[in-house]
């Protein structure tokens, strides 16, 4: 392992403005780690060396020009499969779209390109960002790197492997339902879910329109918050996208760095008090709230009585409107085609193609939710739920008037091994009981690694009223401060 | 058919009819709805698309600011209220042409809700009551090629154009119309002129309604006096003014043999023939597509500034009926001749050629006399009979300036109508100018005289009325092109006699 690989995005930022170091080296350095690791990891579902070696390049030569570096400049970043990127294949881990090469970047992706990023390439995700481990992608699961046998959560899990196993410094991951935080959990890595509005939606492949936010992923703190920066704020195209700037969420993680949280009061969720969750899981929470009030922080318990309907809710309202949003991907533009041998009409090889395409768990979603959507159903499901989603809102609306944050294990559990949780969609859905509701308000969440239970990574969760990202940047930044950075075994 | 139609006159003297029309009108924004292709007509298949309205995976919509204030403003131009908040809704259902296999439509929150549109019948003011005015986005069109038809059915391929995909459509539905009787059919032809002519004054679209930019549904039931409203059937394919009169006609017909009969209407959605004016069935509704409405959630709620509302409404120009009026005073017409010229569909088209230089009698004469008269020959609208008020008002100032007489000017209009270029070509290239050359009139004439001598005795002996034969006669030589005006006052002045 290069020294290179192992560095903050920080530090490499550094070296190559201060010409101590190329990006081209930096890309190399990385792209060799990704060959010596990645058949064991598996994180990444295409690797673009070309294209990340003529982004290095021209880092270097804008360097070279004497032209100003942004802060992230020449930093390798991996995008998770699910944002849209011009001429690189784009699956979102699933068949339906093999070999589909987007003739246009998503808005993120086209700001990382602004921000003199290098995008080595693309992490695998369940398909249709629908999982909780990457077992669910149409083309195998990624591993842990604390534990190839085992899970590295989901859907982003090739992100936060990527990151885990030193392949990146930094990566985009999406988060629905805990897709960001609960990978960053569960693989000792920093994971942030911004404030649904505050990162674009254009180009993310869409899963759940009102659930889904783009955010970054990165091994400290800090790194998170400038990723964050760089793809944040208002974009023209997408409607739904907040016309405010992000908040300073650089300057919150360099004020928490101090390890000062006086004055700040948190909230402990009394409906997240432990059931449900491993017993290692809340033994790491309870110490870590210790360490928090240690920091200076004033810890209050909270109840959110709304919060134990979020699983149901959120199991109404994304299948309803994953059910149309996928219902595009029918093999007449785009991606795969089955059926079409001049026999069959439109309508069979249509379905034909979904048939094959779509693996069981979208399948599942498809179908509870076209059924939610139903005439003579709606009111009592997709109706029902949506009027669950405003009560949790008023839940923490009501719960930030007396707290700053609220906290809570990320996961209930750590990572499980693989094949443990698919025969039971239950069993899989519950890894994300703690980070739903945050995205049923439409708040930032932020997942920081807080300690170990049986020598495997446990994430803290700190939820901020909506566009207040700043201040789960500065709990999370403090929090690191003080229990420092977690690292695998070698692999 | 098989079954033989009852009498008109009976239908409506057992049944009452119910109408309802759902009309689309294609809006002529710059861009497309939810994106910035461009909407312009025609253009190569496939070359006014991108990500957003082929619906590729990642892309959204936004929504145009230009095609919401259309739609608010017919709103108010047919006395809607405009909500003050309100949502796009998703339709879902799968079709090869719908880029997204789900619509952006409005649901149970439309922008516009609750106004009406009076129209006039026989010199009767019907008010026409305005369920609700929503915006939406067009499809692609899919092309079955390879079979006989143009088909699906025998078909090797389907080919789709996204061109239209994404271009803003507002659909205008009324309140049920019932109450009309005999009337029902005329009622809905001249609703949907009025819609016609409201939204062109409003400069939001062309509403062609051959290029598809104004496209329409008909509703028809019947029930008995004093009973409940019966089973409507739906009529799609209207593709113009007349067939939307023949479409209600037709279905009221027809209807009226099922139900003498014994028979049950069936909820359905029918199809509409222009060639045979009847109409056969298409999809039922009872089979039809749980559209899963719900709102949708790429787009923000809209919420149109009143102040806005109301700085639109200030803005509307003058609708057609107040214009009408004017029109009506300007042109000195009775209610009568305005009918008329309403019935005609020319009222517009007199306003341009008296802009363009014509009298409002020698404009209403052209449109309502030789053109409307063409116009019904050939089964097409006064508007697409192939001459311009521009023409007309020329052809009318060669006749002011003596170039041209009636009878030459008509066919000369002919020419027109063929479309051999302007009236001044026309008359130039067939040489069908009035001979005024007093010299060569002067030959003719003394021709005349020679050939017939004893008529000109009569003349010079004081029979001026026994002159007519030789006007003739130079007339018949001059093949019609002198003005017999002219020639008489000739031959009187030749032959020595005081006319």
């Amino acid at each position: 392992m290069s020294d290179l690989t192992t560095k903050t995005a920080v530090e490499i930022a550094a070296l190559v403005a201060g010409g101590e170091t190329s990006a081209v080296e930096v890309t190399q350095a990385h792209l060799d780690r990704i060959a010596a690791v990645d058949d064991r990891v598996h994180a990444f579902l295409h690797v673009d060396a070309e294209g990340a070696l003529a982004a290095a390049r021209a880092v270097d030569e804008r360097r070279a020009a004497g032209e100003p570096l942004g802060p992230l400049a020449g930093v390798p970043v991996a995008v998770k499969d699910v944002l849209a990127t011009k001429g690189v294949p784009t699956t979102v881990g699933s068949k339906i779209l093999e070999g589909w090469r987007p003739p246009y970047d998503a808005t993120i992706v086209e700001r990382l390109r602004a921000a003199g990023t290098v995008m080595l390439g693309k992490t695998n995700m369940d398909e249709f960002a629908m999982g909780s481990s990457t077992e669910y992608s149409a083309y195998g699961p990624s591993r842990n790197p604390w534990d190839l046998s085992r899970i590295p959560g989901g859907s982003g899990g090739g992100s936060s492997a990527a990151l885990a196993a030193y392949e990146a410094p930094l990566a985009i991951g999406s988060d629905t339902g805990g897709s960001i935080r609960q990978p960053g959990a569960v693989t000792g890595t920093v994971g942030a879910k911004p404030t649904y509005g505050g990162t674009s939606r254009y180009g993310l492949v869409a899963f759940s329109s009102s659930l889904d936010t783009p955010g970054p992923c990165a091994r400290t703190v800090l790194d998170a918050a400038l990723l964050h920066e760089a793809i944040g704020g208002h974009d023209p195209r997408d409607s739904t996208s907040i016309p405010q700037p992000v908040p300073d969420v650089v300057a919150a993680a360099k004020r928490g760095a101090s390890g000062d949280l006086t004055g700040v009061k948190l909230g402990i969720v009394t409906e997240f008090s432990g059931e449900g969750a491993e017993p290692g899981v809340m033994a790491v929470f309870r110490d870590t709230v210790d360490t928090l009030t240690k920091l200076g922080a004033e810890i209050v318990e909270i109840s959110c009585p709304h919060f134990t309907y979020a699983l149901p809710a959120y199991y109404l309202i994304a299948p309803s409107e994953c059910s149309s949003n996928l219902a595009r991907f029918d093999g007449v533009r785009f991606g795969l085609r089955v059926g079409d041998d001049g026999n069959r009409s439109l309508e069979e090889v249509m379905s034909l193609t979904r048939e094959a395409g779509f693996g069981p768990e979208v399948k599942r979603r498809i179908m509870i939710g076209t059924y939610a959507l139903s005439s003579g159903y709606y009111d009592a499901y997709y109706g029902q739920a949506q009027k669950v989603r405003t009560l949790i809102t008023r839940d923490f609306t009501a719960a930030f008037e007396q707290v700053d944050a609220l906290i809570s294990p990320t996961t209930p559990f750590v990572a499980f091994p693989i094949g443990a949780r698919t025969s039971d969609p239950y069993q899989m859905y519950l890894a994300d009981l703690f980070t739903i509701p945050t995205n049923l308000y439409g708040g930032p969440g932020i997942s920081v690694p807080c300690g170990l239970s049986d020598g495997l990574p446990v994430g803290l969760q700190v939820m901020a009223p909506t566009m207040a990202d700043d201040r789960m940047y500065r709990v999370a930044a403090a929090l690191e401060s003080a229990v420092g950075t977690f690292t695998p075994p070698a692999l | 058919m098989t079954t033989t139609l009852p009498a008109y006159d009976e239908v409506v003297a057992r049944y009452e009819p119910v109408i309802g029309l759902e009309t689309h009108v294609e809006l002529g924004t710059r861009t497309k709805m939810f994106c910035g292709c461009p909407t312009d007509f025609g253009g190569e298949p496939n070359t006014r698309v991108c990500p957003v309205c082929l619906g590729l995976p990642g892309s959204l919509p936004v929504a145009n600011k230009a095609a919401i204030e259309a739609t608010i403003r017919i709103g108010l131009a047919l006395n809607c209220s405009i909500a003050e908040w309100c949502r796009f809704a998703r339709k879902n259902y799968f079709y090869p042409d719908m880029p997204k296999n789900f619509q952006i439509s409005q649901y149970d929150e439309p922008l516009c809700v609750d106004g009406y549109l009076d129209v006039e019948v026989n010199g009767e003011t019907v008010r026409i009551g305005i369920e609700r005015v929503h915006l939406e986005e067009d499809t692609g069109k899919t092309l079955h090629v390879g079979g006989a038809t143009g088909r699906i059915h025998g078909a090797t391929e389907s080919l789709v154009d996204y061109n239209r995909a994404g271009i803003p459509l507002v659909e205008i539905v009324t309140k049920p119309i019932p109450g009309t009787g005999a009337l029902a059919p005329e009622v809905a032809r001249a609703y949907v002129t009025e819609l016609r002519d409201v939204i062109r004054s409003l400069g939001v679209s062309d509403v062609r309604m051959e290029e598809g930019s104004l496209r329409c549904d008909v509703n028809t039931s019947l029930n008995l006096p004093g009973e409940e409203w019966g089973t409507r059937t739906e009529t799609k394919n209207v593709n113009s003014l007349r067939s939307v009169e023949r479409a209600v006609r037709s279905e009221m017909l027809r209807q009226a043999s099922v139900l003498d009969a014994g028979g049950r209407i069936t909820q359905e959605t029918r199809h509409f023939h222009e060639d045979t004016g009847d109409t056969t069935p298409g999809r039922s509704k009872e089979t039809a597509t749980d559209y899963r409405y719900f709102p949708e959630p790429d787009l923000v709620p809209l919420a149109p500034d009143p102040a806005w509302v109301a700085e639109l409404k200030a803005a509307l120009p003058e609708l057609p009926r107040v214009h009408r009026r004017r029109l009506q005073e300007q042109w000195g017409l009775s209610d009568l001749d305005m009918q008329s010229v309403l019935n005609a569909g020319a009222v517009e088209l007199i306003e341009q050629t008296v802009a363009a230089g014509a009298t409002p009698a020698a404009a209403r004469k052209w449109w309502l006399g030789e053109l409307s008269r063409r116009a019904n020959e050939t089964g097409r609208e006064l508007a697409d009979i192939g001459a311009t008020p521009a023409q007309v008002a020329e052809l009318q100032g060669l006749v002011d300036a003596g170039k041209l007489n009636d009878k030459l000017a008509r066919v000369v209009l002919e020419g027109v109508v063929a479309g051999e270029g302007s009236p001044t070509e026309i008359m130039t290239n067939r040489n069908l100018e009035v001979v005024s050359d007093t010299g060569a009139l002067t030959a003719a004439v003394d021709e005349a005289i020679a050939a017939n001598a004893a008529i000109a005795d009569k003349v010079r002996s004081g029979k001026v009325a026994a002159a007519g034969a030789l006007v003739g006669a130079v007339m018949k030589s001059t093949q019609g092109q002198a003005d017999a005006k002219t020639v008489r006052e000739l031959i009187l002045a030749r032959l020595g006699v005081e006319g």
